[in-house]
């Protein structure tokens, strides 16, 4: 039999012992199917919570979205007393972890809160009380609950600001937070156990902790030496199976895939444009040559409707620039533009370096629209975009490579120092 | 009006503004790598280095002193989005 027993046999909940001291105390949700508006699940989630019992009292490792408190409830029950709860930490403040956490606070009045140094504020914003105790930690802070203790590692923005993971070195577990989780309901519990989940893990990183690859392998070199028997995440299968081989996977998932062709400090610049009677790509062919005169800079020229928004996304993410090219058509960039932008948020875009160019009819608001959402995606817009009325003049084609050749040099940094004055801006 | 300037570090580029600037009025236009979120002090987002001029600033508020404790930041550190220019000269980077 693979099953687990997650219920008593008329039907109450019950805590799964993981170990001898450490119970699982969440709860299954099969029947949802969209989580956080951005992700599909094909069979529902799971609200991971744990217990971790010490000599001198026990641990409650998060808890669960609020309408499956009965659930958590019953199952901490199963295995602990209220009284006897000595600390709650919180790996994750969002509602899906902390949903049953004022109640707790009821039912447990002694126990001490441990969060995150970032998770303050948003603890706050949770509970709306002003006067909470609360203790934040940081990477090395410990916590004893006697012959059982557990170690805070500092992980932000995997995937808020709050993130972090709670080792317990006697158990040799990691409770990571969302880190190494999915959607994926099963009530086998256990990866070695579960149906096939490989598609939910990847697809979870994808739109979980794909724009944060950076924390990833920060939050990776502090896990990476840990010895580890298993993973307990707060969605999805339990990781005792193997558990290095889901910290390996995150590691190759923030490494880029192909080998990128570069020299020794060369950077990219991506130009991407879409054109409909062939003005605006007059003008990104002029920005192509223009870019290209500067040897350390890798150009490369792209035409919107000839490709799919993922790979293009997968080349702005490795990117050092990106410059977008869109008529102006009723007053606003066209959709191809926005389609491509409005899919940037599973990436990183802070500081690259952006630049908008394009044709137009008689108004021309597309390209100051479209540098005001690069701004808005945290890349960088030092040079004012650049627009042509119709069909560009000679005049006008030597401006878009002064364009190009400027955007590049930007990038290796070799424009010159600039005094300008405020009221110029 | 007392003048100032501010000297982004990143982009090699100085400007000359009037005294009570904020550093966001300023950082976007000329293409800064400090990147901004709330925009309302909030959010810890804007955090930037000053590398010199730290008392040519108007002091933290409370509410800045507490993002910032909050977000770890360092000695000289300040948010972007606050930080508003009293006069002289001063250099920032993005952290």
């Amino acid at each position: 039999m693979n099953s687990v027993q997650l219920e008593s046999e008329d039907g109450v909940p019950l805590a799964v012992a993981l170990s001898e001291r450490v119970h699982w105390v969440g709860a299954l949700d099969p029947n949802l199917r969209t989580f956080d508006i951005i992700l599909k699940t094909a069979n529902g989630t799971s609200y991971n919570a744990y217990v971790i019992r010490g000599s001198e009292g026990v641990a409650v490792i998060d808890t669960v979205k609020e309408g499956f408190a009965n659930d958590f409830f019953a199952r901490l029950e199963s295995v602990a007393d209220y009284s006897e709860i000595k600390v709650i930490v919180l790996n994750h403040l969002e509602p899906d972890h902390t949903g049953a956490l004022p109640e707790l606070m009821k039912r447990a009045p002694q126990a001490q809160l441990f969060i995150s140094q970032k998770a303050q504020s948003m603890l706050k914003g949770l509970l709306k009380q002003d006067e909470l105790s609360y203790t934040p930690v940081v990477t090395g802070d410990k916590v004893s609950l006697g012959d059982r203790s557990l170690e805070f590692l500092h992980t932000p923005y995997l995937h808020w600001p709050d993130t972090q993971c709670t080792y317990a070195p006697e158990e040799a577990m990691l409770f990571s937070g969302d880190v190494f989780g999915c959607h994926f309901c099963d009530n086998r519990l256990y990866n070695d156990k579960v149906g096939d989940f490989r598609f939910s893990f990847e697809y979870y990183y994808a739109h979980i902790m794909r724009p944060f690859k950076e924390y990833v392998v920060r939050a990776l070199e502090l896990i990476e030496p840990l010895p580890l028997k298993l993973i307990a995440p707060t969605h999805g299968p339990i990781l005792r199976d193997r558990p290095q081989h889901y910290i390996q996977r995150y590691r190759q998932l923030s490494s880029p895939a192909l080998h990128n062709e570069l020299k020794p400090n060369q950077k990219t610049l991506l130009i991407f444009y879409i054109s409909s009677y062939g003005n605006t790509r007059r003008m990104a062919e002029a920005i192509y040559q223009g870019a290209m005169q500067i040897e350390d800079v890798r150009v490369s020229l792209y035409d919107l409707e000839g490709g799919e928004v993922a790979p293009f996304v997968d080349l702005i993410e490795e990117a050092d620039g990106l410059v977008l090219g869109t008529p102006t058509i009723n007053g606003d960039a066209v959709k191809p533009i926005w389609d491509l932008l409005s899919s940037l948020a599973v990436v990183n875009l802070k500081n690259k370096l952006g630049g908008v160019f394009g044709s137009y009819g008689w108004t021309g608001e597309g390209v100051r629209l479209v540098e005001d959402r690069l701004r808005g995606l945290k890349l960088r817009v030092p040079i004012q975009g650049l627009r042509v009325k119709l069909i560009p003049t000679e005049d006008e084609i030597h401006e878009c490579k002064a364009f190009g050749l400027e955007l590049a040099q930007e990038l290796t940094g070799a424009r010159e120092s600039r005094v300008i004055n405020f009221a110029d801006l | 009006m007392a003048k100032a300037t501010i000297t982004f570090e990143d982009i090699n580029v100085t400007v000359t503004v009037p005294a009570g600037t904020r550093v966001i009025e300023v950082s976007e236009k000329v293409g800064s790598g400090i990147t901004y979120g709330c925009r309302e002090g909030d959010c810890g987002t804007c955090i930037m280095k000053v590398t010199a001029g730290w008392n040519n600033l108007t002091e933290p508020s409370v509410l800045e002193d507490k993002i910032l404790r909050e977000n770890m930041a360092g000695k000289h550190n300040r948010l972007a989005c606050q930080a508003q220019v009293l006069g002289g000269e001063i250099s920032l980077k993005p952290v």
